[in-house]
């Protein structure tokens, strides 16, 4: 018994001190796309701060990540468009104000099945018709896209509601962010998307370029062609390049941390953004996005240090067509 | 007080402790039960029954919204099928070996095995759907989507076997020896005895060990989670992605949808229509069992 009760109370006490001494955490949650980046940012940080600080990475996707963020849940939001409306409103309502920082650029590819011989590219009019509202229960199969096109059922694969990505698509195809047929298999989990379009000859979907990058020989990419020979003739790919240049369009868009104003005056969060707009530019590389020109994270630390919260763009949410010499003048001002 | 008098409050105290312990699980069920009413009503407020009923279209989450439950059920209602289809024949003839056939050793050694079938997390099945058994399925069948409800539907009536197996079993051995015994001397042969007298005698067993097996693969969530899909179809094809009522009750409580939206509604209204499928069938099933107890005791 005697015995019993002093390992209790060790037990009591080391729990005592663990609490005393526990780490603090930055919790981050949002999108999927922004994922890999903050998540190879808070390995290499939580490396160097050998244990004193702790991070946490979601991915509830955009959407969810800033119903999150903007009832000051989590201290940093992973973002794949700037953040739209209703946020800003839910934000204000519980008077919570953002620092916005641009940490890459993403294409965002669409994607078919290696074993699919049909697809040589497609054009913004065709994704639309695959992609519309009104594409529901009655453009199901590949020769209603292209009357060559087999006979077959087609498979659609999309990122989820919640997620920037889905956002973004849907304006930047259908013309309405959220505007989307519905009969279409939608995960914010990317992976579950790479495993569905990887397993099946008949698939099509959409997600950040970053996720082909790590499934290169299980994926085919699919080059699209906006019809606009101003910003590059013919299919296009989004292939470094392409992305950089601006041709890649209208799938290429800038993608963001929102850093709560609050949190970033904790010690461990403004470290943390510090030595993400310092690495941002190598770890976005590394994980296969495309890194921003070294101005555009000198301005976000800049304005990180100022502390100028709001978004750039007005918040619209997904906004096409931002090319990375627009961002960086948006960011400027 | 008397030593009797503290005997009999301690067993007042007693009958009462136990009393309260047979009725928590009632209190749940009815919690449990009010509140998937009370969310279901305020979703009915909301979607009209009929609408909920014969719409063809599932896409509460989408701006274009629908909400007919028919595309969510006939996910479920093939996985189901197909689950049935391979449990049922398997499990009942595993029942017959088991009872008619099997020594007493080789029974000793199988049926633990049967119940490590009944063992394995669903989650596990699940990844052994979508990445053993569809890439197997897919060299016969080049066309099969990787999500597809094939494989989820042939995993999870493996599953069920077990349940199939055991129940059968159970009821096979009730048929008393005397009816076995009268047709071997009637000249009958094993299998002649097996199927037409310990099977018929013993079907209504059977017929609950079946319509438990229904229910489970009706309700079951993590194997169609995982391998069939997210894609509410209206369909009977089971090459295809679908979605299932319960992957798609996953799919929202995963996602970050706001409590109090019609979304969130959508999830309520959706387990109380599959509990209303598995309630009947397990009314079914205790029903069947009820009368077949009747003809041995």
């Amino acid at each position: 018994m005697k015995r019993l009760v002093i390992s209790l109370i060790a037990i009591f006490a080391v729990c005592m001190s663990a609490k005393l001494h526990a780490a603090p955490v930055i919790k981050i949650d949002g999108s999927s796309t922004v994922y890999p980046i903050t998540e190879a940012v808070a390995e290499e940080f939580q490396k160097i701060e050998k244990g004193k600080t702790k991070v946490t990475v979601g991915i509830s996707g955009t959407g969810g990540g800033f119903k999150k963020f903007c009832s000051g849940e989590t201290d940093i939001s992973d973002a794949s468009r700037p953040i739209k409306p209703s946020e800003v409103d839910l934000c204000k309502k519980n008077s919570i104000e953002y620092i916005e920082l641009p940490v890459a650029y993403d294409g965002l590819a669409v994607m078919i099945n290696p074993k699919n011989n049909w697809v040589d590219y497609l054009t913004v009019k065709e994704l639309k018709k695959m992609w519309e509202p009104a594409a529901q229960g009655k453009i199901t199969k590949w020769n209603q896209i292209r009357a060559n096109w087999p006979d077959k059922e087609m498979h659609l694969f999309g990122a989820g509601v919640d997620s920037g990505t889905f956002d973004y698509f849907t304006e930047a195809i259908n013309g309405k962010g959220g505007a989307s047929r519905g009969d279409f298999t939608a995960s914010e989990d990317d992976n579950v998307l790479v495993q569905g379009i990887a397993t099946d000859t008949l698939a099509l979907g959409f997600f950040g370029v970053a996720y082909y990058e790590h499934n290169k020989d299980r994926l085919k990419l699919v080059p699209i062609d906006d019809e606009n020979d101003t910003n590059g003739k013919g299919p296009i790919l989004p292939e470094y390049e392409n992305v950089v240049k601006g041709t890649y369009q209208p799938l290429a868009r800038p993608i963001f941390i929102y850093v709560n104003k609050k949190s970033a005056d904790k010690p461990e969060v403004k470290r943390f953004v510090e030595f993400y707009m310092k690495e941002g530019d190598k770890l976005s590389k590394e994980v296969g996005y495309i890194a921003l020109p070294d101005k555009a994270y000198t301005l976000g630390l800049s304005r990180f240090e100022k502390r100028l919260a709001g978004s750039v763009f007005g918040g619209h949410g997904a906004t096409v067509g931002v090319k990375i010499e627009d961002l960086l003048q948006k960011e400027g001002k | 007080m008397s030593y009797r008098g503290f005997q009999k409050i301690k067993e007042w105290f007693i009958e009462k402790a136990l009393f309260l312990s047979a009725l928590f699980s009632v209190f749940i069920t009815i919690g449990i039960l009010s509140v998937l009413i009370f969310e279901t009503l305020e979703f009915f407020k909301v979607v009209s029954i009929v609408d909920f009923l014969t719409d063809t279209q599932w896409t509460p989450l989408f701006s274009e919204k629908h909400f007919g439950i028919l595309p969510l059920f006939a996910g479920t209602f093939v996985t189901t099928i197909i689950a049935m289809a391979v449990s049922l024949p398997v499990g009942v003839i595993t029942a017959i070996y088991l009872s008619e056939y099997a020594s007493n050793k080789v029974r000793i050694f199988i049926k633990p095995i049967l119940e490590i079938l009944a063992a394995v997390p669903t989650v596990v099945y699940g990844y052994f759907a979508l990445l053993f058994v569809t890439p197997l399925l897919q060299k016969l069948i080049p066309d099969m989507s990787g999500f597809n409800s094939l494989a989820p539907g042939i995993v999870m009536g493996i599953m069920i076997i077990p349940i199939i197996a055991s129940l059968s079993e159970d009821a096979m051995h009730a048929v008393p020896m005397s009816l076995r015994e009268g047709a071997l001397a009637l000249g009958a042969t094993r299998f002649q005895v097996a199927l037409k007298v310990v099977l018929p005698a013993a079907l209504s067993g059977i017929a609950a060990s079946f319509i438990l097996g229904i229910s489970r693969a009706v309700g079951e969530t993590m194997i169609v989670a995982i391998a069939a899909g997210q894609q509410p179809r209206l369909t009977l094809n089971p090459l295809v992605p679908i979605e299932t009522v319960t992957a798609y009750i996953v799919q929202v409580s995963l996602g970050d949808t706001p409590t109090g939206t019609i979304e969130y509604s959508t999830i309520f209204a959706a387990g109380m229509s599959l509990f209303a499928v598995t309630f009947v069938l397990n009314i079914v099933s205790y029903w069947l069992k009820k009368r077949f107890r009747e003809e041995y005791e």
